[in-house]
């Protein structure tokens, strides 16, 4: 009985520390930018996705892991630097469409370059599992969460200690004082792009070896990120990594004890309740409307 | 018998008092103003009273019912309608249509003749385009009645956001800085218009800085300090009262007053 | 003649039911006939939709759900219950207004990207259901849709359709056009331009987004009741996230505020597939880079960038914008 319960907790925590760093890169993005970057999903498929390919060209698993990131990144900075920067002055809905656009994109390359199969990638450590509590947790899972530990402590470590990273934050606060003071927005937005481009990507990687990779994986990802996002309050980092969290124990919790069927629309179920009863997400706060 | 019956009004933002327990009343067929500093709290006066905000505490009476907490679009089938001191123009609307907007209470809101396109309903919209245009025409605008509100200058905006606010044919007309960023002659021009608006009838009550425009037009000025009420009384009553010098006028805006009327 | 052209109502009407009318001249056959058939119906969904995003400014990435519902009212009243497809139809727009009123009022209470999100999750949630109840929609496999009758004749065939469809654009188009030049459609319009000066005007605000909604969804609904008896099948795939991805990005690339625009839109993006295939594997990289190339270069979308510079050259000013 506890035993399945803490199950469903390691899946949920697992899955959940993925779409946390979705999560936090819709975030990043959206305090530089206001745009929602559709193609977040597509980073993480990009992530997986090039670290197959560079594994099956022979390459060892810790250069292609760095090598699929640091292309994914620069992938991230081209969509902002030739598709959101030359559209700056569009509307937000217009912005989204690119992102939309990007998305396909990428999709479509990631069909060219590989296929439209399902990739398998190797556990980093092993497959055995340990067993705590009468549940049994894979290697990998330890892999994914450490890893969102040590992205969440790294991004924390860069916004509130590096310069670069307080620059960031004070463009989302206010882009015109920013601008005033000397901060470079233009750099900031291409920074947000790569920052989200490397969280998706290094949450792909991590969790291609547990659930098979292809060309459409991004697509419920980035969703389930957007939501996860949504539901901290959209713009909060510590909102993105708590809603992430909770979208995927609510996930691996409803799969296990309501329905394995309807496991894909838990997080939109959760999601609506939230947003009829919050409607500024969990820990949003409502601001007054000037006139 | 009052158009209009603040009574210990207040309003709290996060332990700020914006407004803190204002009372006055307005005369009907009067214009009235309000003056005060910058963050004195007349625009978030002007929110409450036009149901924008909810007040944290008072009442607001509207021909002698209370109805503070009400719904904007409540309070406009009521008579009130207002402008703003930063435009809420329909920028994705003409000029015309900006005005057909105003009239929207007193026009036909049903979907299916609307929709069919029946013969009842293309007159109606004909007479009301009509109504409209002459509604430009009073405020000074009929140069713009095809023009796109995106493409007007901004004193011609302002205009056209008095006209939306007649539209409404309202008993009470709140206008929040009309003159403000307009020049000399605009301004001038602004003053007319408030007086030809006062002599049709409507109760209007005005916020404005331009001292010269306000004492000048004003039956009654009511002045605020920190959302409390400093002073009031018609524009001879406030120009003497010490606590409004002391406080607000200043020397230099009086003897600015003076000039004025020297001039 | 260029102005009386320009004006949207009789001009613009004209020359759309005239395109409507040559165009069969130039399908070579059936598979044009059968793009140009689904052309039309999403071109429906996108005036409807045009409503809700282009004029009262509200955003919506779950319109394909409300398609799904209709679509599949048809289906399976008709197919498992035996039903007169024209009460199913009726009976799935009826359900689906419904649903978007009760839904609306909460949901359209959000702003911006929060708005997104609540209907991204509610298509997500129907197009997942339409998967999972397998006992009623076939589940991922999708179902077979008995065909229309009309006085007993069974419909089939594209180019039956064809006239069929073609006639409801321009009653959609007609419809759409009067209701936006209408005191109901400045309401709409008044939300999109600033909400304050609308309430102030005395317009309920979140009644006029809960209407617009609801007459997006059921022109939705309507739609897909169609399209699921003109194909005769339909999966979960037909009614999914990237269906209303698709019918977004139609009103986005023809142009919000257009209601034309919507109908050029929902044809471009229906024909380019088709025309993109040669491409084989390249189909999705080039459909996804023309879309951002459109998006940058004409933020506006088509019909309002184009159309102003038709203005430019040949009109002095512009009488109204809703074109």
């Amino acid at each position: 009985m506890f035993a399945e319960f803490l199950q469903f907790l390691f899946t949920g925590i697992t899955v959940g520390a993925t779409y946390a760093l979705v999560a936090m890169g819709f975030s990043i993005i959206y305090n530089a930018s206001h745009v929602i970057n559709f193609a977040q999903g597509e980073f993480v498929m990009l992530g997986g996705m090039g670290t197959v390919y560079l594994l099956a060209a022979g390459l060892p698993l810790p250069v292609a892991i760095i090598i699929a990131v640091a292309m994914t990144v620069v992938v991230g900075m081209l969509l902002e630097k030739l598709a959101i920067e030359p559209a700056r002055n569009a509307s937000v809905v217009t912005l989204i469409i690119i992102t939309i656009g990007a998305s396909i994109f990428l999709r479509g390359v990631a069909q060219v370059v590989m296929d439209k199969e399902f990739h398998a990638m190797p556990a980093f450590t092993g497959e055995d599992p340990i067993v705590i509590g009468g549940a049994a947790i894979l290697p990998q899972s330890l892999w994914v969460i450490g890893g969102g530990v040590m992205m969440v402590l790294a991004l924390w470590f860069f916004f509130e200690r590096m310069k670069m990273g307080k620059a960031m934050l004070a463009t989302a606060y206010n882009p015109l004082a920013a601008r005033l003071v000397g901060i470079n927005t233009k750099m900031v937005l291409l920074l947000s792009f790569g920052l989200a481009a490397f969280l998706g990507s290094v949450g792909g990687i991590l969790i291609a070896p547990m659930s098979a990779t292809y060309y459409e994986v991004g697509i419920m990802l980035g969703l389930k990120g957007f939501c996860a996002a949504i539901l901290g309050g959209l713009g909060r980092g510590w909102g993105a990594v708590a809603g992430g969290l909770i979208v995927g124990i609510a996930e691996s919790m409803g799969a296990g004890y309501i329905s394995s069927e309807y496991k894909d629309a838990i997080a939109f179920i959760l999601i609506l309740l939230v947003l009829f009863f919050m409607p500024s997400g969990l820990f949003g706060t409502r601001g007054t409307e000037r006139v | 018998m009052t158009a209009l019956a603040v009574e210990a009004l207040s309003k709290e933002f996060g332990g700020v008092h914006a407004v803190a327990d204002l009372s006055f009343a307005v005369t009907p067929g009067t214009i009235h103003s309000i003056i005060g500093p910058n963050g004195a709290g007349k625009t978030t006066l002007f929110n409450l009273i036009t149901g924008l905000y909810r007040p944290t505490a008072g009442r607001i009476v509207l021909d002698g019912e209370n109805v503070a907490g009400l719904a904007p679009y409540k309070l406009a089938a009521k008579g009130l309608s207002r402008t703003f001191q930063n435009l809420q123009i329909f920028f994705n609307m003409t000029a015309l249509e900006n005005v057909l907007v105003g009239m929207h209470l007193r026009l036909d809101r049903r979907l299916a003749p609307a929709v069919l396109r029946l013969a009842g309903a293309r007159r109606r919209e004909a007479q009301a385009r009509d109504e409209a245009a002459e509604l430009l025409r009073f405020v000074g605008l009929g140069d713009y009645v095809t023009a796109d509100s995106a493409s007007m200058p901004y004193g011609a905006l302002k205009r056209l956001e008095i006209a939306r606010a007649l539209a409404l044919r309202p008993r009470l007309l709140l206008l929040d800085e009309p003159a403000a960023g307009l020049n000399i002659n605009e301004t001038a021009e602004i003053d007319e218009l408030i007086r030809k608006i006062g002599e049709t009838g409507v109760t209007v009550v005005l916020v404005e800085h331009d001292m010269r425009l306000v004492m000048g037009i004003s039956d009654h000025i009511l002045v605020l300090d920190n959302g409390r009420k400093l002073g009031e009384g018609n524009a001879e009553q406030v120009r003497a009262d010490p606590k409004v010098i002391a406080a607000y006028l200043g020397a230099a805006a009086l003897g600015r007053n003076d000039a004025a009327k020297g001039g | 003649m260029i102005a009386w052209l320009a004006n949207p109502r009789t001009g613009g009407l004209l020359v759309l039911a005239a395109i409507i009318a040559v165009l069969p001249l130039a399908l070579p056959n059936n598979f044009y006939f059968d793009v140009a058939v689904r052309a039309g119906l999403n071109a429906i969904v996108c005036v409807g939709l045009n409503l809700l995003i282009g004029y009262a400014g509200q955003i919506s990435l779950g319109h394909a759900g409300f398609l799904g519902l209709g679509a599949y009212a048809s289906a399976v009243l008709t197919a498992h219950y035996g039903w007169n497809p024209y009460a199913a139809m009726g009976v799935g727009a009826i359900a689906v207004g419904v649903l978007a009123f009760a839904v609306g009022r909460p949901i359209l209470r959000l702003r911006g990207h929060y708005l997104a999100m609540a209907t991204l999750g509610l298509g997500i949630i129907i197009s997942i259901a339409a998967n999972t109840e397998d006992d009623y929609t076939g589940g991922p496999d999708g179902m077979t849709v008995p065909p229309l009758t009309v006085f007993g004749t069974e419909l089939y065939g594209e180019r039956i359709w064809y006239w069929i469809v073609g006639a409801l654009v321009v009653v959609s188009v007609w419809l759409a056009l009067n209701l936006v030049a209408s005191p109901v459609g400045r309401a709409l319009r008044s939300v999109h331009g600033s909400e304050v000066a609308a309430e102030v005007s005395g317009v309920d605000t979140a009644r006029y987004k809960v209407l617009v909604f609801v007459i997006s969804a059921v022109f939705a609904s309507v739609a897909g009741s169609l399209g699921a008896h003109y194909g005769g099948f339909i999966t979960p795939v037909d009614v999914g996230f990237i269906k209303s991805i698709e019918l977004v990005t139609m009103v986005v690339l023809g142009g919000m505020a257009s209601t034309y625009g919507a109908v050029v839109g929902a044809a471009i993006l229906t024909a380019l597939p088709q025309v993109l295939t040669w491409l084989q594997d390249y189909e999705h990289l080039a459909f996804g880079l023309i879309l951002m190339l459109v998006m940058i270069f004409m933020p506006r979308g088509l019909i309002p960038s184009l159309g102003s510079a038709f203005r430019h050259l040949f009109i002095d000013r512009p009488e109204t914008q809703s074109t």
